[in-house]
């Protein structure tokens, strides 16, 4: 649920010269501790990464508890012809993909043109200070930054009282269909668009400043300026952020997501995440839940390794 | 591990170390500096103000939230919400978890991921590429909810407090930004020391660890403030409510007596009779009281967190 980008570059040092030809075991009893010392991750991911996709085999078998995985009888595809027959699966890839697409439109520029204006401020006093207010959010969790949501939106929340005042009707926009969506694109921005500047500020500051001044002594204004100058200072890190959100479409942002939903928007707000949990760990349908997650993760890792692709053919620094 | 070198990112880390530098020259109109100051504050505040109504709204008397629900100071205060949280033992209980989880979980976090980074910086050793491999595949390909839960079911760890510090135990994501920190380090530090007759653990302990503190600190803040908001173990792995973390506890609290009223959450909820007098107050000091210690902890994970994103590696 959280991405990572390309890792900085490593400075490769030079392999220790070899003296006089060793054999390998002979290499790996010499650097038996550096073994030793990685040896308690490799075990916690072997075991904790690794051995569950052994139960993925459930997703083809019809499973009984009290046998065990290994004794169920296989089914062959039928929960995968379950969940593809049934009218629960568009309506989860649909609701994904839509509440990711509308996150990337909405929310990928606005700490592009944060970080621009941020640029823009000369006093620090009034940067520093605007930055710790809007970094803050960030650092809550989405069980307490829904808890401010509500406040916020809900029947008494700010929102509310406003309407009201001003002559309006109370909306419940947490409970509304029509609504749900855009609370969940317009708060993810409120909480992280701060946070997501951190980077832009961090390559706007490597701009060579030659550059505005070649800009300025051909005429270009501001504006043109920042088109010109900024913009394609800026293009590297756009390109890998979107290329990255891109192939994490089928994560919908399950911390959020999950906090605000409710009965009432299941129709639109309910993504691939949150049905799997609920098939899955409240309804006991392990093989369903487990099918679902395995298209998701097949699915997911294809999409990650061709952003991955694209970001190596555009030249950019990849992800591995 | 294929990297393509020197892309940009170096630059950036060299050149934001002189942030004050004017990037600018030209100044803007007077008007144009007006749009975006005024646009800036606007945006502070939309952050600054629903923070000050809750904390404003936790100090009040659940008639003056009714009367002044857009109150930034409070009125009439009280502590009765914050006094209400400390007699109720469910909050407190779990509370205690949650601060033992987050420092236990710190510091093993930091154990097996400094060590394993230590033993991956040295790209020369056989199978460093097989060993790397091992901890990139869980980054681009999980099991899923199901199985791991079936398997920490076997393990035992289900309703265990210990599935929340051991879950989620090594990040490859920290892993790879401490790597990428070690390789940082002159080798010739490292190499003058073992001429002297140290051992791999010597060095690492005496010469590279303390020269590792600021990545150290923005590491442990990484998993410290992770297990501080973890969620979804605790809802996931832990079904008996008397060990659940502050999260889910606090999720109880914050939104499902308030979703009650509208078409139910979809979560299972403690066993929480006496928050049924739960009020918008209750709310708001829960939010609060969850926050201090990361707003405490705020100065720091600006200075450290900020370093982090930009030594190249997490948008978490």
């Amino acid at each position: 649920m959280s991405e990572v980008r390309a890792a900085a570059p490593p400075r490769r040092r030079a392999t220790p010269a070899p003296r006089g030809h060793q054999s390998k075991a002979a290499l790996v009893w010499r650097y038996r501790w550096i073994y030793a010392l990685i040896l308690p991750t490799v075990i916690y991911f072997v075991l904790f990464a690794y051995l569950p996709m052994i139960g993925l085999q459930i997703a083809f078998k019809d499973f009984k508890v009290f046998a065990g995985m290994w004794e169920s009888p296989w089914v062959g595809l039928e929960h995968f012809r379950t969940m593809f027959g049934s009218e629960k699966f568009p309506e989860l890839i649909r609701n994904t993909l839509l509440i990711s697409f509308y996150r990337i439109l909405f929310g990928f520029p606005v700490p592009i043109i944060f970080a621009l204006l941020l640029n823009e401020v000369r006093r620090m006093w009034f940067k520093r200070g605007v930055q710790t207010v809007t970094y803050f959010p960030h650092f809550l969790s989405w069980v307490v930054f829904a808890g401010i949501v509500i406040n916020i939106l809900g029947p008494t929340g700010i929102v509310n009282t406003l309407l009201v005042n001003t002559g309006g009707d109370r909306i419940n926009f947490l409970t509304n269909p029509d609504s749900f969506r855009a609370v969940l694109v317009l708060t993810g921005i409120m909480k992280e668009f701060g946070w997501g500047a951190i980077i832009y500020l961090a390559a706007l500051s490597s701009i060579d400043p030659e550059l505005y001044e070649a800009a300025r002594v051909d005429g270009a204004r501001k504006l043109r300026q920042i088109w010109h100058v900024t913009l394609p200072g800026l293009r590297p890190v756009m390109a890998v952020l979107l290329v990255l959100s891109l192939g994490g479409l089928l994560d919908a942002g399950f911390d959020q997501v999950f906090q605000l939903q409710n009965g009432a928007v299941l129709e639109v707000g309910d993504i691939i995440d949150t049905y799997v949990y609920r098939a899955g760990l409240l309804e006991a349908q392990f093989e369903l839940a487990t099918a679902v997650g395995l298209f998701k993760g097949v699915v997911g890792l294809a999409m990650i390794v061709s952003a991955n692709w694209v970001l190596r053919r555009m030249g950019q620094r990849s992800i591995w | 591990m294929v990297t393509k070198p020197e892309t940009g990112e170096t630059e950036i880390l060299r050149s934001s170390q002189v942030t004050s530098q004017r990037s600018r020259l030209e100044r803007n109109p007077w008007w144009g500096d007006t749009i975006i100051y005024l646009v800036l504050v606007f945006l502070g505040l939309v952050t600054l103000l629903p923070m000050l109504n809750v904390l404003a709204r936790s100090l009040s008397s659940s008639a003056a939230i009714s009367a002044n629900p857009l109150m930034l100071v409070p009125y009439s205060w009280t502590l009765d919400a914050y006094q209400y949280i400390f007699e109720t033992p469910v909050l407190m209980r779990s509370f205690g978890i949650t601060v033992f989880v987050t420092v236990v979980g710190t510091a093993l976090n930091l154990l097996f991921t400094t060590t394993a980074a230590y033993g991956l910086s040295k790209t020369y050793i056989p199978g460093y590429r097989f060993l790397m491999w091992l901890v990139i595949i869980p980054m681009l390909f999980g099991a899923g909810l199901i199985p791991t839960y079936l398997l920490l079911k076997n393990l035992g760890l289900i309703n265990s407090v210990w599935v929340l510090v051991i879950y989620g135990l090594v990040s490859p994501f920290n892993l790879i930004l401490m790597r990428n920190f070690f390789w940082s380090i002159p080798n010739e530090i490292e190499e003058s020391a073992r001429i002297d007759g140290a051992s791999d653990l010597q060095v690492l302990w005496h010469i590279v660890l303390p020269l590792s503190k600021p990545v150290l600190a923005t590491i442990g803040l990484f998993y410290g403030v992770a297990h501080w908001n973890d969620f979804f173990t605790g809802l996931f792995f832990i079904t008996d409510s008397s060990k659940w973390p502050l999260q889910v506890v606090m999720r109880s609290i914050i939104i499902d007596q308030s979703m009650l009223g509208m078409g139910g959450g979809t979560a299972p909820t403690a066993d929480l009779q006496k928050l049924v007098i739960s009020a918008d107050n209750i709310r708001a000091a829960t939010i609060i009281f969850s926050t201090v210690p990361i707003l405490l902890a705020y100065p720091f994970l600006q200075r450290y967190f900020v370093k982090g994103i930009i030594l190249g590696a997490v948008k978490g």
